[in-house]
């Protein structure tokens, strides 16, 4: 049933859409001077859909029976537009000089935010399926986009051999899961399943449903062992698509991963926390040694951000359902975790595509004495990188606290001592980079940057630490949009 | 106006903090010097009126704070000091402008360094005055960043090694605290350190467990044996300030931590590893006094003395008697002036002849008759003579340890004996005898500037030897408080249920 006055909660999604179709039409029709200001055209949609989503938090409606309208929709929506503006700022100074197609790489980039918001209000398994491939598809192009580089195309068939996979492979576990039930709406579903009412015969059908679900949500988040296109992608890709791809796109493999399993699933918990449990340990264990061996530095925070994955699984491992949330709780803590990554990781990834565009190279020995030549990305990087290690007074110790929290008030004392060695090790490739950029001595010219990436590294510095220093109320807004889904 | 009502511990902590960020954005390497300096020395006023305004023979927490601060997590920002941390605090701050002093010389991106001194005092001052599990725990962290860079950064030869070992070491442990900060919280369903201590008490094994992780995370920084060998590299790689302020105050953060949480929090348990931390104590005070007496460099001498002095701070402390901890508590401050003094010392000699090895000096006393002075009044006091402020500690510390044990008393006394041996045996040969190095002869003595940070040590090292008892009056009531807690709490809890899922 299309109900029509409902509309307006999708608000933010036909906000972007408006800016997308309007970045596209200046690109092609605009006077020079207007195309000039194609990303602060981006970035104004994307702060008026900010605002959109913002303004809307609170509400607690489906539109349409697939889409939700509800406070964790529009958390995620307001992660994934924040990244997005933070990478068009840092493409500002990118895109020049690689390619003459602007226009349409910052209205793909408004076209993967879109498909983000659309995938995280998903409420129906055909909506889940559709806004995934929306986010795949936009996302191989614009790892893709610069037809003259290599690896760049390199990475593009690989995330999409990856990803042709992994969503067919979960296309299938969703036609199980109807099979059993006779139903794509996760509510129902999680009603069908609660009164045992399935196909007799099949119910064992049920946990390769689950399986395949997860493989299609783990290769978003980059879960090991689906985790194996993201080194080489967020390598290849350029570095503001990395950034993109490492945060808000992964954010929304984990948004599906709650909203499905704990509103549709909640009747085979028991099994998906055991999935989730042994998915968490080999993911930050995994991500963490082979981290340690990497000798360029955006590989290695590429393995870094599939370690910390293996972190944020642990906060859906720990989720007690509970309502109302205890104070150290499993989803809140995975969307504050989320909250304080995006920012975290998406400046790291910013730092070192800036210090790639002045040397050309991510190789560790290049960073040697960055202090000399940059004070600016040397300290920003520094924050980030103790934010990544989980140093306090940082938005990624306040994560860490709250699923590690989490996890113990659950009893889960084995994986928060494995979380706990998995940090230290985590702590012996971070430092690796902070003493190459101020004990090493090395010699190279002034590195500026332009003043667009300033600002998005700004931005996420004074995140970092805002949600590190004060985090109280973005806590207050986690853990509302956390309530929001499970009532839902 | 009532003094309750000015913030003074808040603005104690803040004000390096300000000073530090104001160092970053002062132009001109004079005006951060003296900023930094100004800073210093107003904090250090500040706190006097800590000492000034104490209500004596109080044995609970003073000039109390408390704000929330995550209130969904139970989260407070929760100051206060008692007898036990306000000395501590005042050997922070008076350290604070004496470092400054002694770094006047630096030329090596000084503005930096200033930052760094500055926001290691704020962490520091921080640590000793948090009452909140989590706030505790921010301020241990922070500790490490600044000693980190000032060790890699200004240190000698084999800096980035030093440093890059002396943050693994002490992330390990505080990695595992952080842990078992969270699993108290889910135990007593608080971060707050007044409640824990409050609480219902704990069952005998997870009070083993909880000793574990807090004990090993302060005997790393202490340091205790085994767990020592992240210092001396740290130590002799570090420049004299930062060595002073590792020595001084640093490194008190682990015996602090000892006294403040593993003792109260976890009594039973306490009392059951009594024999082992007083073993570790016993072996690090004999086994640091033997590796220090081969000491070829004079900085090596002062680190294992240092890790020798705070074996006996230990033994004091699981002496679990009031003259023990009292008398650790005061050792603290006596190794913070002592110990800082030492390095200090072999500062000042390295920076005129910018070698520090034993066998390049000796007959120093007729060239620098004013450094010997010095050098001689800290050197004893060191040791421990009386009159001077080491004997009150260790003296306290011992007749706590045979009330103790008699055995661990003697075995201690015999490194008492040790420390006099290297110490006089250090002196001897830098000091006296000929003259016989050229090169020594254009030694010139101690500036003005040296002599104010000296004198200022010594006149500590007077009082305290002198009028001990100013300080124990304050310590006291807070350390009897603590030994009678620890005593009717020290029986385990046999049954506590779990809280139920």
């Amino acid at each position: 049933m299309i109900t029509l006055d409902k509309l307006y909660l999708l608000s933010p999604e036909f906000i972007l859409l408006i800016a997308a179709f309007l970045v596209l039409g200046i690109d092609i029709f605009g006077k020079r001077r207007w195309q000039k200001a194609l990303p602060y055209w981006t970035i104004a949609g994307l702060l008026l859909s900010m605002v959109a989503s913002f303004w809307l938090m609170g509400h607690k409606e489906t539109v349409t029976d697939t889409m939700a309208a509800d406070s964790f929709a529009y958390y995620f929506q307001l992660i994934g537009e924040m990244v997005v503006v933070l990478v068009t700022l840092a493409l500002v100074d990118y895109l020049p000089g690689r390619t003459h197609q602007q226009g349409e790489f910052y209205a793909l980039l408004l076209f993967a935010a879109i498909a983000i918001m659309v995938a995280v209000s998903a409420t129906d398994l055909i909506m889940v399926y559709l806004g995934m491939e929306f986010l795949s598809i936009t996302s191989y192009v614009l790892v893709g986009f610069l037809r003259n580089d290599k690896r760049a195309n390199e990475a593009a068939i690989k995330y999409f051999l990856y990803g042709a996979v992994a969503s067919a492979v979960m296309l299938y576990g969703m036609s199980l899961l109807y099979g059993l039930t006779g139903t794509t709406n996760l509510a129902a579903i999680a009603q069908k399943l609660t009164a045992g009412n399935l196909v007799s015969g099949y119910q064992w059908l049920l946990f390769p449903a689950l399986l395949f679900l997860t493989v299609g949500f783990g290769y978003k988040s980059s879960l090991v062992p689906f985790h194996q296109w993201a080194p080489d992608v967020y390598d290849g890709a350029p570095t503001p698509v990395s950034a993109f791809l490492a945060t808000a796109s992964k954010g929304v493999g984990f948004a599906l991963l709650i909203r499905v399993f704990v509103t549709a699933l909640p009747a085979v918990k028991i099994d998906w926390v055991a999935l989730l449990y042994a998915l968490s340990v080999l993911t930050m264990t995994v991500g963490n040694f082979v981290a340690l061996r990497q000798t360029s530095v955006k590989r290695m925070l590429a393995y870094s951000s599939v370690a910390q994955a293996g972190y944020i699984v642990i906060g859906l491992v720990a989720f007690n359902g509970k309502v109302p949330f205890t104070a150290f709780n499993g989803v809140s803590g995975v969307l504050f975790y989320l909250l304080a990554y995006a920012f975290t990781n998406a400046g790291a990834f910013i730092v070192v595509g800036a210090i790639e565009e002045h040397t050309g190279s991510t190789q560790m020995d290049d960073y040697n004495g960055l202090v000399k030549r940059s004070p600016f990305l040397a300290g920003v990087f520094l924050i980030l990188l103790l934010s990544l290690a989980g140093v306090p007074a940082t938005g990624g110790f306040m994560g860490k606290f709250m699923v590690f929290g989490a996890a113990l008030a659950e009893q889960f004392y084995i994986l928060a001592l494995i979380a706990i060695i998995n940090s230290v090790v985590a702590v012996g490739y971070y430092f690796k980079v902070i003493k190459a950029m101020f004990f090493v001595p090395g010699e190279g010219p002034a590195i500026a940057v332009a003043k667009p990436t300033r600002y998005a590294l700004v931005i996420t510095l004074a995140m970092t630490l805002l949600l590190g220093i004060f985090p109280s109320w973005f806590l207050h807004i986690a853990t509302t949009s956390g309530l929001a889904m499970v009532g839902l | 106006m009532s003094l309750n009502a000015i913030p003074l511990l808040s603005i104690i902590m803040f004000l390096p903090l300000l000073g530090a960020l104001v160092v970053l954005i002062l132009p001109g390497e004079e005006n951060q010097k003296w900023w930094s300096l100004l800073v210093t020395t107003l904090t250090f006023l500040l706190s006097l009126a800590l000492f000034f305004y104490w209500k004596n023979g109080e044995a609970g927490f003073q000039f109390v704070e408390r704000y929330a601060w995550i209130p969904q997590l139970g989260i407070d920002y929760h100051l206060g000091v008692d007898g036990i941390s306000l000395f501590l605090v005042l050997l922070t701050t008076f350290l604070g402008p004496l470092t400054i002093l002694f770094s006047w010389d630096i030329k090596d991106r000084l503005k930096t360094y200033l930052f760094l001194m500055l926001l290691q005092e704020a962490g520091v001052i921080g640590v000793f005055i948090s009452l909140d599990m989590v706030l505790f725990y921010l301020f241990w962290e922070l500790t490490l960043i600044p000693m980190y860079f000032l060790i890699g950064l200004w240190g000698g030869p084999r800096r980035v090694y030093a440093a890059v070992k002396f943050f693994i070491y002490t992330m390990l442990g505080s990695t595992l605290m952080i842990i078992a900060i969270l699993a108290l919280r889910y135990f007593y369903g608080s971060f707050d350190f007044v409640d824990l201590l409050h609480g219902k008490g704990l069952p005998a094994t997870a009070q083993l467990a909880f000793f574990g992780a807090f004990a090993l995370a302060f005997a790393i920084k202490v340091p205790l044996f085994p767990f020592h060998t992240w210092l001396p590299d740290a130590h002799v790689q570090a420049p004299t300030a930062g060595s002073v302020v590792l020595a001084g105050v640093l490194l008190k953060m682990g015996t602090y931590g000892l006294v403040r949480f593993c003792l109260p929090l976890f009594p039973a348990a306490t009392k059951q590893m009594v024999p082992v931390m007083m073993t570790l104590a016993i072996i690090g005070i004999l086994y640091a006094a033997l590796v220090a007496l081969r000491q070829k460099d004079l900085k090596g001498l002062v680190a294992y003395s240092s890790i020798a002095h705070l074996g006996f701070v230990v033994l004091g402390i699981f002496a679990l008697n009031p003259s023990g901890i009292s008398g650790a508590v005061l050792q603290m401050v006596n190794h913070g002036v002592s110990t800082g003094g030492l390095f200090f010392l072999v500062g000042m000699l390295y920076h005129r002849a910018h070698r520090r090895m034993v066998a390049d000096f000796g007959g120093l006393w007729k060239q620098l008759p004013v450094f010997g002075a010095f050098f001689l009044v800290i050197m004893l006091s060191s040791i421990g003579l009386p009159g001077l402020n080491g004997f009150v500690g260790e003296f306290n510390i011992l007749i706590g340890a045979f009330k103790a044990s008699k055995i661990a008393a003697f075995i201690a006394t015999i490194g008492i004996i040790f420390a006099a041996w290297y110490l006089l045996y250090a002196f001897r040969q830098v000091m006296e005898g000929p003259l016989d190095k050229p090169e020594n002869k254009l030694l010139p003595d101690l500036n003005a500037r040296e002599i104010i940070i000296l004198a200022s040590l010594v006149a500590v090292i007077l009082l305290i030897g002198l009028f001990p008892n100013i300080f124990f009056a304050k310590i006291n009531p807070s350390v009897l408080e603590l030994v009678h807690f620890v005593k009717i709490h020290a029986a385990p809890v046999l049954i506590t249920p779990l809280p139920t899922q």
